[in-house]
């Protein structure tokens, strides 16, 4: 098991950059995300983690080693394909067999290791089938036989369960979180799926256009994203951002937006210029006597809560609310904003303004 | 698009399908078949006319094809009486057979040929088509037209600079001449096909064969070349046909030690002028290794065919 680290990893495709200058470590036994939307360059940098692509500057750490330039079947690594490739001409038991082969393991042991893998994951009953007409679950649990059959130093994934349907995934998730929990293995995963990375995840790194936006913990990254991106990217819906011409000063507890006084996290720095509130939905109550006032222009019921969009004069507002709470379309409703859950954005560079309330996740990241 | 139909077709439909499909498989074996025939004939009824549709079958063709004859007087045969069966065939006529003849050597060499640039075509092609697909070639687009346009004239077309190029380098009429002149003129289709086929592969298993502990050139033989098994039978069956039936290079540039089959057959000349029965009797033993071949392969080469037409 490993602790991997990486550090201003980058990756150019021609005049293309998939990846610029990403750093950050994976702690020994950690369930690590790489999430962002298709083309952010996690695929690449888990792929530059395997040795599968070769970086075009930068370290990557493997337990102290620098194994950067190092190929692939030299980093004692095991990678779980999205489309599993398992090879079609083996059977389930030559297909989790295969790298202990390429080991010059003796048979006896190999036998022994694969039962040992077909044990933990369920599939004893499918060794000796061919991996063409298996179901998209158990060719899934053979890839991942593959892999921990091996006992590496770190799992990689790619998008696995992305091949699967949506019932069978939820099942699927928590399984390999489970099967992670119990090895302990250093686990790299990549997802475009915020949910499914808020759900397995220890820590989430969150990319997009070859940058890395933030690296934290889920909870961290979703109450306070320390960019624009992560706050739009995280969350069903995601954050209100609320634009606004104004100034914060440093020290100030409130910003005006319009006439309405907004109570925010103590600011650690001025700005001013366009300026963003961002609220998550959740801290949007419908209070008579709250500062600001919207108008409701859709609901969308989702059982115990419902989402209410509001028209405010600063932009589009969503709110999750309890479904019992009668809200109709056209009425106009006066809104309140938990001021311990506010995070202002500068709108020019996409950044978080610092504040006593968000200060710790952003110095960490 | 609108005129694709999915109700079922009518009785008249099909009956008119099958008799055009009986006519032209008619059309197409009529040929064979008059070879086949003509080669179990005697030398009377394969020159009759009108051709004699019945007739009593003889080996005669083939033992003159296999065999060199020279005529006996009467006394001479009763002195020395026929042992075997193709002595006794050949007595009727009034002939011995004093040995073997070159067709057993002819054939041989179209074996050797035949096969040898079909593997050397396939092997070289399979690497080939593997780098274009895999690894970034400067110019590979050119470099793959560039291929392609080798086929773009007839072969023969450059005979005589071959024909000359062969005479100074000393590869007239040697086996290796003709495997390389072959293999040249098959390599662009077999590259072609074959890139086909294994960009079709995805490279996740070599990936992950890379993972699981394996060189690149492991993954190759280990896992590209069984998912490329397809492809590589079909593309060995194209070459083959090419090389095996390839009639006009040989007669230039080979005339005795590594003459095939094609050019010798026509040769065959009985005592009594063109022996049909025996030239017939080459054709289609000649036919039955491509035959065999083919109707082992044939589900590949159908998929040869219409490769990357449909995705799996």
């Amino acid at each position: 098991m490993a602790q991997i680290r990486i550090e201003n990893l980058r990756k150019d495709f021609g005049s293309f950059t998939a990846v610029q200058s990403s750093s950050f470590t994976i702690e020994d036994g950690e369930f690590f995300m790489l999430l962002g939307p298709s083309g952010c360059g996690k695929t690449t940098t888990l792929r530059m983690m395997a040795g599968l692509e070769l970086p075009t500057s930068g370290h990557i750490f493997l337990d102290g080693d620098d194994v950067a330039d190092r190929p692939a079947s030299k980093r004692d690594i095991a990678f779980v394909f999205q489309m599993f490739a398992l090879y079609p001409h083996m059977n389930v038991r030559r297909n989790i067999s295969y790298p202990l082969v390429s080991q010059g393991m003796n048979r006896a042991e190999v036998k022994r290791r694969v039962e040992e893998v077909a044990g933990i994951l369920g599939i004893e009953d499918i060794l000796s089938k061919p991996v063409g007409g298996l179901s998209g679950g158990d060719r899934q649990r053979v890839a991942l036989g593959r892999a921990i059959v091996r006992r590496p130093k770190a799992f990689f994934m790619d998008e696995p369960l992305g091949a699967l349907d949506a019932e069978f995934r939820e099942h699927m998730a928590q399984e390999l979180r489970a099967l992670h929990d119990r090895m302990g293995a250093t686990t790299v995963y990549v997802t475009h799926d915020q949910l499914e990375a808020m759900q397995m995840g220890d820590k989430i790194v969150v990319m997009n256009h070859g940058v890395v936006e933030q690296f934290g913990v889920p909870q961290d990254i979703y109450d306070w994203p320390a960019t624009l991106f992560v706050a739009g990217f995280i969350g069903s819906p995601p954050m209100n951002v609320l634009e606004f011409d104004g100034m914060v000063g440093s020290g100030s507890d409130h910003v005006m937006l319009g006439d309405a006084r907004i109570e925010v996290p103590r600011q650690l720095a001025g700005a001013h210029g366009a300026l963003g509130l961002g609220v998550r939905p959740e801290n949007v109550h419908l209070d008579e006597a709250g500062p600001y006032r919207g108008r409701i222009t859709a609901t969308e019921y989702l059982g115990t809560t419902q989402i209410v969009t509001l028209d405010t004069a600063h932009g589009e507002v969503k709110a999750r609310i309890p479904s019992d709470r009668p809200a109709r379309t056209g009425q106009t409703v006066g809104l309140r904003f938990e001021a311990g859950a506010i995070t202002l954005f500068d709108m020019a560079s996409g950044r978080a303004l610092l504040s006593e309330a968000n200060r710790e996740v952003l110095h960490h990241g | 698009m609108s005129s694709y139909s999915i109700t079922a077709p009518t009785t008249a439909q099909k009956w008119g399908a099958g008799i055009l499909v009986v006519l032209y498989a008619v059309i197409t074996i009529l040929p064979l078949l008059w070879i086949v025939t003509t080669g179990f004939k005697s030398q009377n009824d394969a020159i009759a006319y009108p051709p004699s549709v019945l007739f009593e079958p003889t080996l005669e063709g083939y033992v003159n094809l296999f065999t060199t004859q020279t005529r006996i007087s009467d006394e001479e045969l009763a002195e020395n009486p026929p042992e075997t069966w193709y002595d006794e065939i050949a007595a009727d006529r009034g002939m011995s057979i004093v040995g073997p003849s070159r067709f057993g050597g002819r054939f041989l060499n179209s074996v050797i040929i035949g096969f040898g640039s079909t593997f050397l075509s396939v092997f070289l092609g399979t690497l080939a088509a593997y780098a274009f697909s895999r690894y970034k070639v400067p110019l590979k687009d050119d470099l793959l037209f560039f291929i392609l346009s080798t086929r773009m004239m007839p072969p023969i077309a450059v005979a005589i600079p071959i024909f000359l190029m062969f005479r100074s380098l000393g590869l007239s009429d040697t086996h290796l001449g003709m495997i390389l002149l072959y293999t040249a003129v098959n390599l662009s289709l077999s590259v072609w096909l074959l890139k086909g086929f294994i960009d079709e592969i995805p490279r996740e298993y070599e990936e992950a064969a890379l993972i699981d502990g394996y060189t690149r050139f492991q993954a190759f033989v280990k896992v590209v070349l069984p998912q490329a098994a397809t492809g590589i039978a079909s593309t060995a069956i194209f070459c083959l046909i090419f090389a095996w039936n390839e009639y006009a290079f040989a007669v230039l540039l080979t005339s005795g030690n590594a003459q095939t089959a094609p050019p010798f057959i026509p040769t065959i000349i009985g005592v009594t002028g063109q022996d049909w029965p025996a030239v017939a009797a080459g054709a289609t033993i000649f036919l039955v290794p491509v035959m065999v071949f083919t109707i082992l392969l044939r589900k590949h080469l159908l998929r040869g065919i219409t490769f990357g037409a449909v995705r799996k």
